[in-house]
Formats: C-alpha cells, sequence, structure tokens
C-alpha cells in the first residue's frame, strides 16, 4: 500500500508539468485554432529564466575584507554580490536562496509580453493557412528558440537548486500513518504540486468567473458571433496566448530545480504533452488536466520493478501505448468536444 | 518516352544526368584553391548523403505531398532499414543485394501496421500517432530490444558473426558481388581532382529508380485519387469510394522508400544507432520536403541536397575563416562582423536552419520549387499561364 502511494506522489511532479503545459497548449487551441509546437520552448524559456535570475542575484565584485586575513597575512579578496551590498547581508542571502520562486515575479511579466509578441508578430498570420503550416512555422520557432538557448547558455544542463528550506524530503508516510520513512518525498516536488494546483484553479477560475473569461469562453465556443456582438474578440485572444506563454514560463521556472534545465527539455517536454492533449481531447481544458497528472502517475507506475518484470520496457513506451489506445478508441480523447479538428 | 510526358521526360533526363555527373557538377573549383575547400560538394561522402537523403525525401513527399497527411514518425522506417540490413550483413554476408531487399521488406511490413493504425485518423491525430509509434521504436530500441539492436553502442557486424553466405574471397565490407561499396577511381584534370565511388553510383541508380516511379506515381490514376483526399476527403467518401485502401497504399509506399535510404546508409557505413529513429530525425525529413516543395516533383530533392549541403558547408565555417572573408573590411567592422555571424556557424548550424525554414514556410509555402517559379515568372510576364500552372500543387 505504502509503494502505491509512493508512485501516485512520484507522478505527481511529471504530471503537474504536462498538466501545465497542456493546459496552455489547449488554451492556444481553443482560442485562437493554433496548433503551437513552441509551446515546449516557451515552458523552457522559463526554466532559463529561473537560471538568469540565479545568475544575476549572484552578481558580485571585488571586495577586499579587512577582518580576513589569507595565508601570507594579507587582507582577503572576497566576492561581494551585489545584493549583499544594497539590500544587507541577511536580505541578500536570503534573496539568492530564494531566487528561484523570485523569478516567477519575473517570469509573468516577461512571458507574458514574449507570448503577446508572438502572437502579433507571427503566429496572427497562421490563421487562415491549414494546420500543417502551423505545426511547421511553430516547429521552426521551437528549433530557433531551442538553438539560442544553447548558443547564450551551452549545451549543458545548469543546476538551479531550490531554496534551502525546501531541499529535504517530507515524510509522508507518518502523516498517512504508515512507518517513518517508508513515503519519503522531495519537498520542492511537494511545492511544484501545490503551486501547479494553485495554478490550474487560477486559471479556471479566472475563465469561469470573471466577465473577461465569460467573453473568452462565448469566443471559444463561437468566434463569429462574440465578433459580430461587437467584442474585439481578437484582442482578448492575443491575451490568452499571452496566459498561456506565461503558465508555460511559471511552469518552467518552477520545474527548474528539478531537472536542471538545458536547452532540450522543451523538445522532451513538448512531445509528451502533445499526447497528453490528445489523449485528454483536443479543446477541453479539464480533460488536459486530467490527463496530465493521469499519464504521469501512469508512468511512475509503469517504471516499478513489479510491472517492469511482467512487461520490460514499459515505462519508456506507456505514455504513447496510451495514446494510440485512447486515440483508437475514443477518437475524440477523454474529454474531447465534438466538432473539434475534425475538418 | 518511357511513358512519361514530354515536360516531365525533361525533369527526369535532368534528374539522371544531375545524379550520374553530380562528382563532376559538384565541384566547380579546383581542388587545391580556398573556394574549393570551403564551397566543394563533389566527394563521395557528401554525394552519398544526397542521394539516400533525396530518396527519403521522395518517399515522404508520397504520403505528404499527395495526400496531405503530415507524417511526424518517419524516421522510425529508416531505422528499420538500416537495422534489417546490418542484420543481413551479420546472417547472411555483406553482399548488399538481400540487405537492400530485407530493408524494403521490414519498412513495408511495419509500414502496413503502424499506416493501418494511425490512417484511422487524421489531420493532427495522425501526426501525433505517428508520432507516437516512432518515439515507441525508439525507445525500445533503446532498453528492451537491444538483442536485437545492440542499444547505445549500435548494431554492428562482428568478427564471432555467422555470415554463412561469405566466401573465402569476398571482400569485408560491403559490397555487391565483389564491387566493394568504398571502392572508388580518380581523374585529375588540371587542378581538378574528381572521385567516382561505387556506393554513390549504387545510391544514385536507386535514386532515378525511385524518382522515375515516383512520376509514375504522381501522374497515375492513383496519384490523382489521393490529391482527390487531399483536397476533400469527406467528399471523396460521399461519392461512395474507400479511401483506405489508396492512403494505406500511399503511406506504405512511402515507409518502403524510407527503408530503402535506411538499407542504402547502412550499405553505405555498417553500422546504425537508434537515434537515426529519434523524433529530431523525423523531423528533419519534414523541413527537407518543406524547403524544396512540397507536392512538386523535384522539390523534395532540391531540399534534401539543399539541407545536407548546407549543413555541411555552414558546420566547416569558423571564426578564422570568417574574418579571412572580411579581412578587406577594417578591423573593428571585421570583428563585428564575425561576432554578429558567430552564433549562427559552425556549431550554431541548426539555428541558421529553423530560421530559414522558419523563413521558407512564411515566405515561400511552395518552397523553393515556388521561389523558383516566382522569379521565372517575373522574367516572362507573357507567359502567366505557365506559372498559374504550377501554382496548383502547393504545400498544405
Amino acid at each position: 500500500m505504502d509503494a502505491f502511494i509512493l508512485q501516485i506522489l512520484n507522478g505527481l511532479d511529471k504530471g503537474s508539468a504536462y498538466a501545465l503545459i497542456a493546459l496552455g497548449l489547449t488554451l492556444i487551441f481553443g482560442t485562437l485554432g493554433v496548433v503551437n509546437f513552441a509551446h515546449g520552448a516557451l515552458f523552457m524559456i522559463g526554466a532559463f529564466v529561473a537560471v538568469t535570475v540565479q545568475k544575476l542575484f549572484q552578481f558580485s565584485y571585488i571586495e577586499i575584507d579587512e577582518t580576513k586575513k589569507d595565508f601570507l597575512g594579507n587582507p582577503l579578496k572576497v566576492e561581494m554580490p551585489y545584493l549583499d551590498h544594497w539590500f544587507g547581508t541577511s536580505v541578500g542571502e536570503w534573496m539568492q536562496d530564494w531566487s528561484v520562486p523570485l523569478s516567477i515575479l519575473a517570469v509573468i511579466p516577461f512571458m507574458f509580453a514574449l507570448g503577446y509578441i508572438l502572437e502579433r508578430g507571427l503566429i496572427k498570420h497562421f490563421y487562415k493557412r491549414p494546420h500543417a503550416d502551423q505545426i511547421l512555422v511553430t516547429f521552426g520557432l521551437a528549433i530557433v528558440i531551442g538553438e539560442l538557448v544553447k548558443a547564450f547558455y551551452g549545451a549543458n544542463p545548469i543546476q538551479t537548486p531550490p531554496p534551502s528550506a525546501f531541499l529535504g524530503t517530507i515524510d509522508v508516510g507518518v502523516m498517512l500513518g504508515f512507518d517513518p520513512n517508508a513515503i519519503a518525498y522531495p519537498t520542492w516536488r511537494m511545492v511544484y504540486f501545490a503551486f501547479s494546483v494553485v495554478i490550474i484553479a487560477s486559471v479556471f477560475a479566472f475563465l469561469r468567473f470573471t466577465t473577461f473569461g465569460m467573453v473568452v469562453r462565448a469566443g471559444m465556443a463561437d468566434r463569429e458571433t462574440v465578433g459580430l456582438l461587437g467584442i474585439d474578440i481578437d484582442k482578448r485572444f492575443t491575451f490568452m496566448f499571452g496566459l498561456a506563454a506565461a503558465v508555460a514560463g511559471m511552469a518552467g521556472v518552477m520545474y527548474a530545480p528539478i531537472l536542471s534545465p538545458h536547452y532540450n527539455i522543451g523538445m522532451d517536454f513538448l512531445v509528451l504533452s502533445f499526447v497528453v492533449v490528445v489523449v485528454g481531447g483536443m479543446g477541453s481544458l479539464p480533460g488536459a488536466v486530467l490527463a496530465g497528472f493521469m499519464l504521469g502517475i501512469l508512468q511512475s507506475f509503469a517504471s516499478m520493478n513489479e510491472v517492469k518484470a511482467v512487461f520490460p520496457g514499459i515505462d519508456q513506451i506507456i505514455i504513447y501505448l496510451v495514446a494510440i489506445i485512447i486515440l483508437l478508441t475514443r477518437p475524440r480523447g477523454l474529454m474531447g468536444r465534438k466538432g473539434v479538428m475534425e475538418e | 518516352m518511357l511513358g512519361l510526358n514530354s515536360r516531365d521526360f525533361k525533369l527526369f533526363v535532368i534528374v539522371c544526368i544531375m545524379a550520374l555527373a553530380a562528382p563532376i557538377i559538384l565541384n566547380p573549383f579546383p581542388t587545391g584553391s580556398a573556394l574549393g575547400q570551403s564551397f566543394n560538394a563533389g566527394y563521395p561522402a557528401l554525394l552519398q548523403r544526397f542521394v539516400i537523403f533525396g530518396i527519403l525525401a521522395i518517399g515522404f513527399n508520397i504520403l505528404f505531398g499527395l495526400t496531405g497527411y503530415l507524417s511526424f514518425g518517419h524516421a522510425a522506417f529508416l531505422g528499420i532499414g538500416s537495422y534489417s540490413a546490418v542484420w543481413m550483413f551479420k546472417l547472411l554476408s555483406y553482399n548488399v543485394l538481400p540487405a537492400i531487399l530485407l530493408s524494403v521488406i521490414m519498412a513495408g511490413i511495419f509500414s502496413v501496421v503502424i499506416g493501418y493504425i494511425s490512417l484511422r485518423r487524421s489531420g493532427i491525430y495522425f501526426s501525433i500517432l505517428t508520432l507516437a509509434f516512432a518515439q515507441m521504436s525508439y525507445q525500445l530500441a533503446y532498453s528492451v530490444l537491444t538483442p536485437l539492436t545492440n542499444g547505445e553502442t549500435g548494431l554492428q557486424v562482428y568478427n564471432g558473426d555467422p555470415q554463412v553466405l561469405m566466401s573465402a574471397g569476398d571482400p569485408t565490407i560491403p559490397h555487391l558481388f565483389g564491387i566493394t561499396m568504398n571502392g572508388q577511381s580518380q581523374l585529375d584534370i588540371a587542378g581538378w581532382s574528381f572521385t567516382f565511388q561505387n556506393g554513390y553510383y549504387l545510391a544514385a541508380i536507386f535514386l532515378i529508380a525511385s524518382f522515375y516511379l515516383s512520376i509514375r506515381i504522381f501522374r497515375s490514376p492513383m496519384g490523382l485519387m489521393l490529391r482527390a483526399i487531399k483536397s476533400n476527403q469527406t467528399r471523396m467518401s460521399y461519392v461512395g469510394l474507400n479511401t483506405k485502401p489508396y492512403m494505406l497504399a500511399a503511406f506504405v509506399i512511402s515507409g518502403m522508400y524510407a527503408g530503402l535510404a535506411g538499407g542504402l546508409l547502412a550499405a553505405m557505413d555498417p553500422l546504425t544507432g537508434a537515434e537515426r529513429m529519434f523524433w529530431t530525425a523525423s523531423g528533419e525529413i519534414v523541413v527537407m520536403s518543406i524547403l524544396g516543395g512540397v507536392g512538386t516533383l523535384i522539390g523534395p530533392v532540391l531540399g534534401a541536397g539543399l539541407i545536407k549541403y548546407l549543413e555541411n558547408i555552414v558546420s566547416k565555417i569558423n571564426d578564422n575563416v570568417l574574418h579571412g572573408w572580411f579581412s578587406f573590411m577594417p578591423d573593428w567592422m571585421d570583428n563585428l562582423f564575425v561576432t554578429i555571424i558567430h552564433p549562427f556557424i559552425g556549431k550554431g548550424w541548426h539555428l541558421t536552419l529553423g530560421l530559414l525554414f522558419m523563413a521558407v514556410v512564411i515566405f515561400l509555402p511552395g518552397g523553393l520549387v515556388q521561389g523558383g517559379q516566382k522569379i521565372m515568372g517575373k522574367f516572362s510576364r507573357n507567359k502567366t499561364s505557365d506559372a498559374k500552372d504550377g501554382a496548383d500543387t502547393p504545400a498544405e
């Protein structure tokens, strides 16, 4: 039983990332009708915003510390981060420690602006073109973004540790009445799961309970009628593209401590997230979230040794296998609506 | 001639000449000169890649160009072809004929299965299904199927392999009835030196045959049917036509082309790994076809050639070469230009490729062929009907 719960927990963090990316993909698809192959790249940019903020916070100058001596008896030169200099040592160190969560403040406006520019500058011209063209141009964009990141940050993964307060593990087993250490779960993954639940809930709340969200939902259902009612639906859809980019960016920032960012993670996640979207049902937001968590957890179950002993290699292919089965038995995915992508 | 109309026949002859004379045509600069070092492409290793990826792109075009079904998992067949060919080397002998035969057959069998399942959906669902199958093959080749694929080491021929048809005098490299693939003859004229390699010519003959077959398919009733499916599949069903067999046939033919390319790759270099099936490889096939001009006969071959050529050239350029080019400028300008261009060359080749690809998709959906037609149209205004004639096969 404890092994069972452990696998569910293990699947949650990956599932959260899938769900967040798939949510953004579905938002873009549902509103603009564009299949965005560059969404994984946006996730990757988010992760690299965390890297950049961490680097910026550690920017330092050399200062001569009179109180310390090196082994020759000369005053020691120490690196003094600017943050420590400006805000005092305690605040500066706290900011460096918390650089990943603090990056969220930077990533939201940055990714929103980036999404906005992308939509106005590039995607806008592809509404009338076939889906294949949209896939191709965003695929090219994803290559370009990935290579740009590689040119600036190199090809190696860059460590971005979480705040030291979240470094350890939580003993979930004790809380549920099992033996101590039966289910130890890294704290940051728990934080990631909670964070993604908050983001998903706020996106849903935004769509459900605000007037803006209501108009957007109306536009998703029938774009023309909303336009005829005198609402500039394009503007709102552009906003939704920015929002989807920001969601992907936040997912990326918070994922950086779990998986050290490198220029290819976007593509790795994108392929799986597309599978997630298709399994959930093209254009269905709850479907995307549900499928994201479901596939994350399934993947973690498939990597159990007991399962692998029966079906060797199943952990590598389970997601694709599920996708194939779902697509053949339920063509519209788990919760897909009628008439989406069926022309 | 040969069952082709005069226009197609002209195109076919041009392709034949290009393929057979490529070692000469692609060596325009003297071998020793600086330009020759940088821009000549007429050496066997690169020429082989031109024709093999050309075959791959021709096959992909039969599926995507005619039916509009975008397969994102075509590299799987390439990998299957390569693995089958190397297995033939291991089991029978280094003769390439059975190897290539088996690679085509195996790719055909796999494409029947994958195609039968994937073609039950269309549009993006089809793309995702093919992608899923290709990724599955890739992952399995790396993990469970290691006895068959030799995992990360890559499949190759070892001394202990049976090679039952191998007799004492046979060469221990891939050969066709004794003619070794890497055997070559050299021709030196003044500063030029041309290399004619057996392996290249084998691949070139396959390219010519594939190209001929693809023209025949494009002009056949079946080709027409496939194009009708592309323009409106629903209507085809309404008039009482079962589109499935046609689609499956196109998919299998295209998969067999990929298998042939994979077999040839293994024939040139009897070593293969799972990375040939990775989805970036599939992406590359798509990029080649789009760049050249999908749905046109010659486009994919041009695209494959151009990408492999640029990949080779651009990866070779480094900062020193650039400084050499800009040496006539003042120093600060030279350095500025080199700094700007630096990310795009050498290891940054994929960045250049991505930008080029985006530019083509945005501005020239019909690829290079459409670009060529536009330029031709500018020169001959009175012949606009000709340009329109070519414009009825745009990319979709």
